[in-house]
């Protein structure tokens, strides 16, 4: 196994790191650097619990290898918030139930942030297209897609 | 009395047993309190390197005692201690909002401790929608006699009468003489001594003040912030990584096994322990490689059947009855069925199901020298658990402690301990902690799966509409929802098991899931048969309130009189209802027929849940929300594929489950009835979707579909002549 020094700003922080390139990015992230909010799932990018932005877009860090990470900016679930500020979509959530075991959920507002960021009143239909490779077992569904309206509305209204 | 207690306070025995009175009196100082520090975060790595000492009451069986169910701290926390889980069906708040209900606390001075066998009262499982009935309950009553304790606390400090002290808001107050303190002063720490008695005066749902209210999720912020760690997240010091060799299908045994090649590789440690192979590293990805580099032999006789042969070969193996038509029950049955001007005999079936959890499995296991062991899982059955280690390394079950983060999710399928026993054995002999998390892959083929069934099933009925006949088997998915709620002369219903080619267990609701889909389709069968709507024939035949209720509501809603007339093209509308465990439910559901690809959409949804009186009303509509989204896999496109003993769709690449554009407009109803005890509804409201969608999808098409799941991918399945679903006779 060969080990490469990969840099990763993470959050806002750099982390140097001797890993194997061919690791996931998710592996990494919640091993090496203990950020467990993002989640494994399925491994085949195709339930969305592993979901972070990298550059601003969303990946699937289970299916990423962190070689090709290399220099990039990553947000996860633990870079939302500012200090005790949370983010709408985390503001949204509590107020609209929109978890039951929970374990979707930083996959989810991951990916709904990253909607409302380039689409910030987005329809119905766009909601559901954007976060219609994330699974909720629970069923949480309708609460979810009310939470990401609800959340549009309080963005506007703390950009304002 | 207390006997190991040596701080019991300065009064001597007979005046203290004079005080006990009533057995509930006297609060006695405890020692030092095992989980002191652990208070914050009971899902934080914990930071002392010791083993915990075990509460006193920690594995009893229905303690008595008021101490091993709850405990108030000086500064007024009330701890409550459950063998329970939390999986996501919310009961670490409902629960917390029964006991600050009943011991007059504010809800946020309740903090729940969950599923640590080394602190709670022995439980059996987090399962069966028994949670809210019967701990609840349990809670409730613990929590009434505490809150007598502290009253008479008082009002022997104070030399008044315990009727002049009122409990209210964390406080107990005598009025005349404006005496008031908290119950974390009052209390100093001290255990209650006494018992729960068996007859409680509970506070009536009418009244309550807590419980009954939309009170948010405990510890939601933890969650949306990604602090949570569910035992998947769990760390310890010099933790490795797990795998564990599996084999490429059922029914096979390792033969020869060469692990040369792991053992070769730096930072490796490859673990035999009997038939067991593992791996152990510093990383999941060395682990995963040193896994692979594993050369393996196998032999055996995988399972007969496919999927496709499953039901046939359910019907053909059952282990009938010799001389089934000579039982008088049978007999009477038969001459009833005879006798009916109209009658319907089918087969329903259901396939085998997986229950996906969104977190598969996972564990990390730390011993303590060879005899003592620690576990972190996300189990719906914390002292299976126990017990499982316990026997697999004979070791007294006092030396295993085993712990249960806030879970992701269960729905039946979290009830088996063989991954924690695995990550035992890995830590054991590698001799450090060790992780071992399951890969999907091994979540979906080495758990285990909802049961396949066939229901074999007739029912006769007058020529005016009148059932007078009902004959009901279910093949091997098992006898929950077996019985109908409806009137009926003469009914025989029975459960024959048949050998599963399939590992097979709990799911949500169980059998339910077939069972009242067989037997609301058939009611909607003899129905259309009678020319009858399937309302009206439904409630004719109720002769109980409460579903009455229930199915009137939901007609309301939905607006099945009007849905019925008016529906388009390719439109139609299906309704189903059920009565069980404590609860009732009614569900209707409109569908749309693509006509180019026969694409089934599921339009809306009317779903009406009665559990009686409900501690915590939209957490529960949540939790039927939930429900009927996932009853719309089982019912839609969910089935578990196989030949040869290997599943060919064990991933989430191949297994479809319900994503949100599968979701309908979805009008949950949750009705209260405050003046019943609240039953569970982690499991009834998955069962009326199937039958709902079945029947609207009769409704449309005029093709009545028999099997579950009801599409091919979302589609109707083309017309074939080979039905699996034939009439028994």
């Amino acid at each position: 196994m060969t080990r490469r020094g990969i840099t990763l700003v993470v959050n806002g922080r750099e982390h140097v790191l001797a890993v194997d390139p061919n690791r996931t990015l998710l592996s990494v992230l919640r091993d090496d650097l203990d950020l467990t909010g993002s989640k494994y799932g399925c491994g085949e990018g195709r339930c969305g619990a592993c979901t972070v932005l990298v550059n601003g877009e969303t990946i699937y860090s289970c299916r990423a290898k962190v070689g090709d990470q290399d220099g990039k900016a990553i947000v996860t679930i633990e870079g939302l918030a500012t200090g005790d500020q949370l983010h709408p979509l985390q503001q949204a959530f509590l107020e609209l139930d929109a978890l039951q075991c929970g374990f979707c959920t930083p996959g989810m507002i991951v990916a709904g942030a990253a909607l409302l960021e380039r689409n910030p009143e987005p329809s119905d239909e766009q909601i559901v297209a954007a976060l219609d490779t994330h699974i909720c077992r629970c069923g949480t569904y309708g609460r979810i897609a009310a939470a990401v309206k609800r959340a549009a509305v309080l963005r506007t209204e703390a950009v304002r | 009395m207390n006997d190991r207690d040596p701080l019991v306070p300065n009064v001597d025995r007979r005046g203290f047993l004079h005080t006990m009175g009533g057995g509930l009196l006297v609060l006695c100082p405890a020692p030092a309190r095992a989980d002191a520090g652990e208070a914050v975060a009971q899902d934080a790595p914990p930071a002392r390197d010791d083993i915990e000492p075990r509460r006193e009451h920690a594995g009893a069986m229905a303690p008595k005692a008021i101490a091993a169910w709850l405990h108030v701290s000086p500064d007024g926390v009330v701890t409550a201690y459950t063998g329970k889980v939390e999986l996501g069906q919310n009961v670490r708040t409902s629960l917390a909002q029964v006991v600050a209900e009943e011991l007059r606390v504010p809800f946020d001075s309740v903090r729940m401790i969950m599923g640590d066998t080394n602190l709670v009262p022995f439980d059996n499982g987090t399962f069966a929608s028994q949670t809210t009935p019967l701990m609840g309950l349990q809670l409730r009553k613990a929590a009434v006699a505490a809150r007598g304790a502290l009253v008479a606390q008082a009002a022997t400090e104070w030399g008044v009468a315990a009727s002049s002290v009122v409990a209210a808001d964390g406080r107990v107050t005598h009025g005349a003489s404006a005496r008031s303190l908290s119950y974390g002063e009052l209390a100093r720490g001290a255990e209650f001594v006494g018992s729960v008695p068996e007859e409680t005066a509970l506070t009536l749902g009418e009244s309550w003040a807590v419980a009954g209210h939309d009170v948010p999720k405990a510890k939601a912020v933890d969650f949306v912030t990604g602090r949570h760690r569910y035992a998947s997240d769990w760390k310890r010091p010099g933790m490795g990584h797990g795998k564990a060799l599996r084999a490429p299908g059922y029914g096979l045994t390792l033969k020869d096994v060469d692990t040369s090649k792991a053992e070769a590789m730096k930072g490796v440690r490859v673990v035999r322990d009997g038939p067991f192979v593992g791996v152990v590293a510093d990383d999941e990805h060395t682990a995963a490689r040193a896994l692979a580099s594993i050369e393996a032999r196998w032999a055996g006789v995988p399972p007969e059947g496919t999927h496709e042969t499953v039901h046939e070969q359910l019907r053909a193996t059952a282990r009938r009855s010799a001389d089934d038509a000579k039982r008088p029950e049978v007999a009477a049955v038969r001459a009833a069925l005879e006798a009916a001007d109209v009658k319907v005999a089918q087969a329903y079936t259901a396939s085998y199901i997986a229950h996906v959890p969104l977190e598969p499995r996972a564990a990390v296991v730390e011993w303590r020298g060879d005899d003592r062991v620690r576990v972190w899982t996300g189990t719906q059955r914390p002292f299976a658990i126990r017990t499982d280690i316990a026997r697999a390394f004979k070791l007294p079950e006092e030396h295993v402690q085993v712990m249960v983060p806030d879970t992701g999710s269960g729905y039946g399928g979290k009830h088996s301990s063989e991954m924690e026993v695995e990550c035992a054995r890995l830590a054991r002999v590698a001799g450090r902690p060790v992780r071992l998390g399951w890969t999907r892959e091994e979540e979906f083929a080495w758990g285990y799966f909802r049961p396949a069934g066939v229901v074999e099933a007739a029912a006769g009925a007058s020529r005016d509409g009148v059932l007078s006949a009902w004959e009901f088997r279910n093949i091997n998915s098992g006898t929950a929802g077996l019985d109908t709620p409806y009137r009926v002369a003469s009914k025989h219903v029975e459960f024959l098991p048949a050998p599963s080619p399939l590992r097979q267990g709990a799911y949500r609701a169980l059998a339910s899931t077939l069972n009242h889909f067989a037997r609301e389709s058939l009611m909607d069968e003899m129905a259309h048969a009678l020319k009858i709507d399937p309302l009206e024939f439904r409630l004719r035949h109720i002769d109980e309130d409460r579903l009455k209720a229930a199915l009137t509501t939901a007609a309301d809603r939905f607006g099945w009189e009007k849905a019925r007339a008016n529906k388009g093209p390719g439109h139609g509308v299906g309704l189903a209802c059920g009565a069980e465990k404590g609860s009732r439910i009614a569900t209707m559901a409109e569908v749309a027929i693509e006509p180019e690809t026969s694409r089934v959409r599921v339009v809306r949804v009317t779903e009406v849940f009665e559990p009686g009186a409900v501690v915590n009303p939209r957490q529960m509509a949540n939790q039927v929300e939930g429900a009927v989204m996932m009853g719309l896999g089982g019912a839609l496109f969910e089935a578990i594929q196989f030949r040869d003993g290997k599943l060919s769709n064990g991933r989430l690449s191949r297994y479809r489950v319900p994503r949100f554009s599968d979701a309908p407009a979805l009008d949950v109803c949750v009705l209260t009835r405050p003046e019943v005890l609240p039953a569970g509804g982690g499991e009834i409201p998955i069962v009326g979707i199937a039958p709902a969608v079945a029947n609207a999808i009769f409704d449309a098409t005029g093709r009545r579909i028999r099997s579950l799941p009801l599409t091919v991918n979302g589609r109707l399945p083309a017309a074939d002549a080979s039905d699996p679903t034939a009439p028994a006779r």
